[in-house]
């Protein structure tokens, strides 16, 4: 070939790349100008870019790569952003912790050495109680439960309780309840005057309102609620919205109460003061709709193996009524065997007195007038054809007391209760489960020690 | 919830009360495995307990390529052995919701519902009878179908949509921020669409079509029908109000997030009164 050509042809390469490499130049420089609405430029983004795909290698990274692409990008100007100081938030779940740290604590004057010295502690075992309720499937997982067990001995440090019992947890659309059944020593409950007085009041406002709405019924009394500790207010209950947080003790229970709510079905929210709208209306706020419940919860569920409460032996008793409410642990119960417990249920009772349709467990006879009114009655009664006024009403008579389960009622051919084995494959060590249909969440189990 | 992470996420959905006992969590474990590899799935999921009165269903998902479709549901009453479920036709998911009983423990038991209609024929009334019978077994079915359908929930870009339209896991979903999980808008059904159709352009116009291409909760009615709660602080719990029993979770920050369904397989028809 001719030299001259030779040269031609090289300067001509030279050229060629001369231009690709100035292509290559002002393509650079084109990837290197900085956009004008976010600062970045393409070049140094697509080493980044690269950079984090060589040092993560992920699979299939073509697929993720435009992810990858935004995540880079929003890495970069997170970096640019901190000419304003941040107010750090404290978010609500440090201040929950803060809180529940609380719990964890000692308190100051307590020496661990006294502590063995009570025998009788009002605190349940709550930590073996988990461990046998989640062999039946039920629980609010370890922590919580531990949680809970701190915040009963929170309760019961500060409250003169005599027996006290995690009753369960009631969910609201907003929060939840943590609720505690306990039961003060007797003399020591300490329900302030004040409160008792504003709630004779508030009682007295809603019978001026009631009269005024029942002009036309006048034969409506108010059946009068019944006294602390006896009845269904035997127990006192405390709600609490975490463990962790101040308990809250819920007012006492009235009839009226109970057969409202035996009407109505309304979620919780999760405040106590909420108000309760419903159709027919309920007397009171969601504090008193939310111990209704639990009352009629704790009657129609709470069940114990038989022969394991017996009634206690009293003297002297005339009155049938006030009779049958006591019971107290046999010492002699021996256990039956878990077997026999899931099959039938006649071996679970009722230890819990049943609520009558007034709303009270103990029946009142309304129909009692004072003296007073009894020579008016008498002169109506002659000139009235129809007797408005009814005759003496039956008394109300409900279950009584360790009544097996096996005779409650069906509702809509479900069977009240179900009863089974925990655990198939290893029936020595199981424990029996009953569960109820009408009151889906309460559980009862049973294990022959 | 996914099978995988069994363990631990029990643990976070157990504020309702109902969890799995050690013995039922360890067949899980195993005979899932099994399962997946039996039927070759990609994923296994646990969907959840029926309550029956005599004994309880225990209810799995299996997930082949497409994340919504072509799922396999299966059965057991131990956790060891599983039957797969029939698939449900739209009539038989109309019949079930009249049925009003308690599920009984048995998927032979055949269910016989009879409802009579008074029609208005002209000046005539003619009194119509429509009996439904169905196995437990098919409403078993039906009402995992419907549950699946009207209460199942993803939070906001954990499943993408490819341009092919199958629906994959989003690998780079971190989890919602805190402010993000505390608002009923960032989680979605995971279910065919129904309302997205009917959105106007306007609508349309920010939302990202391969992350938002179900239908937002917040547009569900009642409103008022889901309860969002931070239980313990930091974990945002989902509780659906309509078929009570159904939660979900979710660590915010964190790809963590499943729902479980534990309760008697009713829906709650008395919602409105309830609220």
């Amino acid at each position: 070939m001719d030299p001259q050509v030779q040269e031609l042809q090289e300067e001509a390469r030279g050229a060629g790349e001369v231009t690709m490499e100035l292509a290559a130049k002002s393509f650079k420089a084109f990837m290197l100008k900085r956009s004008s609405k976010s600062n970045l430029n393409l070049y140094d983004h697509l080493a980044r870019l690269l950079t984090k795909v060589m040092d993560e290698r992920p699979r299939d990274a073509v697929d993720i790569f435009e992810d990858m692409s935004q995540e880079v990008k929003r890495a970069e100007l997170q970096d640019t952003q901190s000419t304003v100081r941040d107010a750090t938030p404290i978010s609500t779940a440090a201040a929950l912790a803060e809180q529940q740290r609380a719990l964890f604590s000692q308190r100051v004057g307590e020496d661990p050495a006294q502590e063995e010295d009570l025998v009788e502690t009002p605190l349940p075992n709550v930590p073996e109680l988990t461990f046998y309720l989640e062999q039946a499937g039920v629980g609010l997982g370890k922590e919580e439960m531990h949680r809970i067990f701190l915040a009963l001995k929170q309760l019961v440090d500060t409250q003169p309780l005599q027996r006290c019992r995690f009753w369960g947890k009631i969910l609201g659309t907003e929060s939840n309840y943590f609720v505690a059944e306990g039961e003060f020593r007797e003399g020591e409950d300490e329900e302030d005057e004040a409160a008792e007085e504003e709630e004779r009041k508030a009682e007295h406002d809603m019978d001026a309102a009631n009269r005024l709405h029942k002009l036309a019924d006048k034969s409506l009394p108010v059946v009068p609620k019944e006294d602390k500790g006896t009845g269904a207010n035997k127990c006192s209950y405390f709600v609490c919205r975490e463990p962790g947080m101040p308990w809250v003790r819920l007012p006492s229970v009235t009839p009226a109460q109970i057969i409202a709510a035996r009407q109505i079905c309304k979620f919780f929210t999760g405040r106590l003061d909420a108000p309760i709208a419903s159709s027919p209306p309920f007397p009171g706020n969601e504090a008193n709709y939310l111990r209704a419940q639990i009352a009629r919860i704790s009657a129609s569920t709470q069940v114990s193996p038989l022969g394991f409460y017996q009634f206690a032996e009293e003297e002297g008793e005339e009155d049938e009524e006030a009779a049958r409410g006591t019971l107290e642990e046999n010492p002699d119960f021996e256990g039956i065997p878990v077997s026999e417990m899931a099959e039938s249920l006649s071996t679970w009772v009722h230890h819990v007195p049943h609520i009558l349709e007034q709303g009270r467990c103990i029946w009142v006879n309304l129909a009692e007038k004072p003296e007073e009114d009894l020579e008016d009655e008498e002169e109506g009664e002659e000139e009235k054809e129809k007797e408005e006024e009814p005759d003496e009403p039956e008394p109300e008579v409900g279950p009584p007391l360790l009544t097996p389960v096996s005779e409650d009622a069906e509702i809509n051919k479900t069977p009240p209760w179900t009863s089974k084995m925990s655990s198939t494959l290893v029936s020595q060590f199981a424990i029996a489960v009953l569960r109820s249909n009408l009151w889906p969440g309460a559980y009862s189990f049973a294990f022959k020690k | 919830m996914d099978s995988d992470s069994l363990r631990y996420s029990l643990d976070l959905v157990s504020g309702c009360g109902l969890t799995l006992s050690c013995e039922q969590r360890a067949a899980l474990q195993t005979s899932l495995l099994i399962l997946k590899r039996n039927y070759k799935f990609s994923r296994v999921l646990f969907w959840g307990k029926i309550l029956g009165l005599r004994s309880d269903y225990f209810i799995a998902h299996g997930i082949t390529e497409d994340e919504m479709r072509n799922r396999k549901t299966l059965y057991s009453f131990n956790c060891v052995d599983w039957h797969l479920l029939p698939p449900v036709t739209e009539a038989q998911l109309a019949e079930v919701s009249l049925l009003k009983e308690h599920f009984k423990g048995d998927p032979s038991y055949e269910y016989e519902h009879t409802e009579t209609r008074g029609l208005d024929e002209g000046d005539e009334a003619v009194v119509e009878e429509i009996t439904v019978k169905m196995t437990e077994e098919t409403r078993l079915a039906a009402t995992v179908f419907n549950i699946d359908r009207e209460v199942s929930v993803v939070p906001r870009g954990a499943f993408i949509k490819t341009p092919s339209g199958r629906v994959q896991v989003n690998r780079c979903f971190e989890g919602l921020s805190e402010s993000e999980a505390r608002k009923l808008s960032s989680y979605l059904h995971f279910s065919e669409p129904q309302h997205l159709k009917k959105k106007t352009i306007l609508e349309t116009a920010d939302l990202n079509p391969s992350i938002d291409f179900l239908d937002n909760l917040s547009e569900d009615t009642p409103k008022g029908s889901w309860s969002l709660q931070f239980e313990r602080g930091s974990i945002s719990v989902l509780r659906s109000l309509l078929w009570l029993g159904l939660t979900f979770f979710h660590v915010p920050m964190t790809p963590q997030h499943g729902y479980i369904y534990m309760g008697d397989g009713m829906k709650n028809h008395y919602l409105p009164f309830m609220l």
